[in-house]
């Protein structure tokens, strides 16, 4: 049932090739996940889109397959300083 | 969005038209059940707006009318003034960086006052 970061990473990629991505695995049980996507296809898009294209890549996974990814989107120089 | 609207669709767009804040999560504000949910809940709390909620766990037909409605895969979804503004993430992301209570002042939702 459960995804790995790679297999979540390479989806991701397959979609936004020129996407920096970065998978953690929260919970060290393969089921809880955070992702930071940084794409410049993601430029000039809502919040919404940028999420919804990264869940279009995931291809149907999100809120089923995969329950919990904390996602993080932006566009390569909006990102935020943390 | 789908050809004909199906009742659940139809109770959403009334629910979120009703209530200037719509929160559709699992669990309840008191009691959620998830912990998405429960931070969205925390952070509607502490600005103290005030929100209606809905349980998707205790209707399987709002579960998936929720996600078709708004093309989004997963609970908690915040809805303002008849608007899909997020999940978890990004109203956690709007709460952070201040656009949240932007929204809500522009919207004419009163938080702590």
């Amino acid at each position: 049932m459960a995804m790995s970061a790679g297999e979540i990473e390479a989806l991701i990629r397959a979609a936004l090739p020129d996407a920096r991505v970065a998978v953690e695995d929260l919970a060290g049980d393969g089921d809880h996940y955070a992702a930071s996507v940084v794409s410049e296809s993601f430029r000039g898009r809502s919040r919404i889109q940028q999420h919804q294209m990264v869940f279009a890549a995931l291809g149907g996974r999100m809120g089923g397959q995969l329950h919990a990814l904390a996602l993080q989107t932006s566009a390569p120089d909006q990102e935020k300083t943390q | 969005m789908s050809e004909t609207t199906s009742p659940v669709q139809s109770r959403i767009e009334r629910e979120i038209a009703d209530h200037p804040v719509m929160l559709y999560m699992k669990g309840t504000a008191m009691f959620p059940q998830c912990g998405f949910s429960a931070r969205v809940v925390q952070i509607l709390s502490h600005m103290g707006v005030q929100f209606a909620t809905a349980n998707v766990l205790e209707d399987p037909d709002l579960r998936d009318g929720i996600k078709q409605f708004s093309n989004w895969p997963t609970v908690p979804q915040l809805y303002v003034k008849g608007e899909f503004i997020g999940g978890c993430d990004i109203v956690t992301e709007m709460f952070q960086s201040g656009e949240l209570e932007a929204l809500f002042a522009e919207k004419g939702v009163s938080g702590n006052a």
